[in-house]
């Protein structure tokens, strides 16, 4: 092999590896006023991804979890510590700066007039333009193509408001694409939807995270769907990170035992993934 | 998938504008003293040429004397209080939101009668005080709306009862015990009339309306995303402090510029974005500039009618929208509120 295509395949290989976000001893408080004792606080927490990586961050409520997103948005800033995404640390970016790098998948919230599902996905190119904006033809495509990707094409001309919980899902989620972020971050996305649609969705997340190189990272309180898509694993309880890495490092027993305040079976399968399940034989 | 084009924009705001220009002619052609169309548009024809010298003099008096100004008026009158409803109802996401529903016409009407009362000589500081009269009042009905720390639409809806009827009875107040004084009158105040124009210079409400308009249509884009939801548009890129702040203000101002002139004429900024939406949709870049033209045309309508329907009594303009507005506010308000 010849020296040029050597440096070229070591590059590739570089970018392939090369940590897309890294989470350095982050840490928040909340405090009722400004001046009373904190009433909670998170971390400090580290741990880095990878480009392909899905990470959960997983937790029981009130654990800090949708802290430590909002962190990872860079919607709030760290009271210390500093979070990286491809090199930059995000506090720095402007705001569409960020919205290129970052896209947010929440709880949709009430829309103030109906909107088409087309006109809904182009808002995800916002971040793409000046002030005022018209969208191009090369922003239709991107919005089509996200459309495809997470298999709501046929959608694309109802309202809104006609969807079911399973599609507006999807559709929140295709927006996000259109947003071409490194990092796609979603909060609880699995609430609201039904087992079929809980595994479904998780299919398509680890299917980006394999073919388009984001780095997804997903706030659950499943145990059993994190242990079965997760590449690696943050778990928090009250607001300290516990442990952290692929699921089979963090899912001990005793440890989500004590996390989940439930009486778990742990069980290692063939695949090297955990198995969880209730231990109701008592 | 059909996003908005800038050129669609123009084509249909031609079209509206095409439709002002015949509602001006009409409004030209009929009153007390009737012209015909041909003679308006030959005497608009002369005037623009130069030629003033072949218009009769009695279509000289009624044309650019009387009826024109009162029209030119009425066109930035409408355009100022759509633009600023539609502006109302994006800042408090609420589609029931208005410059006269809120209140923020009755403060801007305050604003004025002060000015009028402490500085009556002072160019220009009657536009100011009802400026910040709107914006005052404004700021004071967002702050009571608010429930938990969130606005909440019927809480907004009764601040905005609450504040337009105290400031109501303030300017009664302030008309009684100050009757000797040359104030323009209650109804002036609290139903708006275009019957009798201020001696201001429609240039300068025009260059006001436009820059205040202009601001607005900057923030169209980001309008749009925060009609959305305004978390969703902020992890969108969506700078909403500021967005906020530049549709407050210019709101304010464009309320303060057609009240300092023609009173509180009502509905205007609840009908016409309603109506646009309606007609052509939801999106922000289209619904600012044709609510625009649509409340020029509404106005320059509702203020022919005023003048001639029955006969030489007139009607005050704010009794025309009213009319109409109120039955469109319940529809809109049963619909809403589930």
């Amino acid at each position: 092999m010849s020296a040029p295509s050597d440096s070229r395949v070591s590059a590739v290989a570089a970018t392939e590896t090369a940590l897309r976000l890294k989470v350095e001893q982050v840490s928040y408080a909340y405090s009722a006023t400004d001046r009373s004792a904190p009433q909670f606080t998170l971390g400090p927490v580290s741990f880095d991804a990878r480009r392909h990586d899905l990470l959960a961050i997983l937790g029981p409520n009130a654990s800090g979890k949708s802290t430590l997103l909002r962190l990872l948005a860079g919607v709030t800033k760290p009271l210390s510590g500093r979070v990286q995404v491809d090199g930059e640390e995000i506090s720095s970016l402007d705001l569409k700066a960020r919205a290129q790098k970052i896209a947010l998948v929440q709880q949709e919230s009430q829309l103030l007039f109906p909107l088409r599902v087309w006109e809904y996905v182009l808002q995800g190119r916002y971040p793409y333009g000046k002030r005022l904006r018209f969208e191009s033809e090369e922003d239709c495509v991107l919005a089509t193509n996200a459309l495809a990707q997470v298999g709501a094409d046929s959608l694309r001309d109802y309202w809104m408001d006609e969807l079911s919980g399973g599609q507006k899902q999807r559709v929140i989620l295709a927006r996000a694409m259109a947003q071409q972020p490194s990092l796609l971050l979603l909060d609880e996305p699995t609430q609201h939807l039904d087992l079929g649609g809980k595994v479904e969705l998780l299919r398509r997340l680890r299917k980006l995270a394999d073919e388009n190189r984001h780095t997804v990272i997903v706030v659950t309180h499943e145990l059993d769907l994190a242990a079965d898509f997760a590449d690696r694993v943050v778990l928090l309880q009250k607001g300290k990170c516990l442990r952290e890495g692929t699921p089979a490092e963090v899912y001990d027993r005793a440890l989500l035992e004590e996390v989940f305040d439930a009486p778990l079976e742990v069980e290692m399968r063939t695949n090297g993934r955990p198995r969880v399940s209730l231990r109701t034989n008592y | 998938m059909r996003p908005l084009t800038p050129r669609r924009v123009l084509t249909l705001c031609s079209g509206l504008l095409l439709l002002l220009f015949i509602a001006v002619v009409i409004s030209l052609r009929v009153g007390a003293y009737p012209i015909s169309i041909p003679d308006i548009v030959a005497t608009l024809f002369n005037r623009v040429a130069g030629r003033s010298d072949l218009i009769p003099p009695v279509y000289s008096e009624v044309i650019f004397g009387l009826r024109l100004p009162r029209i030119v008026l009425g066109i930035i009158v409408g355009a100022a209080l759509s633009t600023a409803g539609a502006g109302f109802q994006a800042l408090l996401r609420n589609p029931l939101a208005d410059p006269y529903v809120l209140g923020v016409s009755s403060g801007a009407a305050l604003g004025a009668i002060m000015s009028l009362i402490f500085t009556p000589h002072v160019a220009g500081a009657i536009q100011m005080a009802a400026f910040i009269g709107a914006g005052l009042t404004t700021g004071v009905v967002f702050l009571l709306g608010r429930r938990g720390g969130q606005l909440d639409a019927a809480t907004l809806l009764l601040a905005g009862i609450v504040t337009t009827s105290f400031l109501s009875a303030v300017i009664m107040f302030l008309m009684t015990t100050l009757s000797g004084r040359d104030l323009r009158g209650i109804e002036f105040w609290v139903m708006g009339n275009l019957s009798n124009p201020p001696a201001v210079n429609p240039v300068w409400l025009l260059i006001i309306l436009i820059v205040a308009g202009g601001s607005i249509y900057t923030t169209t884009s980001d309008l749009n995303l925060m009609l959305t939801g305004e978390q969703e548009a902020r992890h969108l890129g969506v700078n909403v402090r500021r967005v906020k702040l530049v549709v407050f203000v210019a709101s304010s101002v464009l309320t303060g510029l057609a009240v300092s002139v023609s009173g509180s004429i009502g509905y205007v900024g609840l009908l016409v974005p309603h109506v646009m939406r309606m007609i052509f949709g939801t999106d922000y870049r289209l619904l600012v500039p044709t609510s625009a033209i649509g409340g020029a045309i509404l106005i320059v309508v509702a203020d022919t009618l005023a003048r001639t329907l029955l006969g030489a009594t007139e009607v005050p303009v704010g009794a025309m929208t009213a009319l109409a507005g109120a039955p469109v506010f319940i529809y809109l308000m049963r619909r809403r509120v589930r």
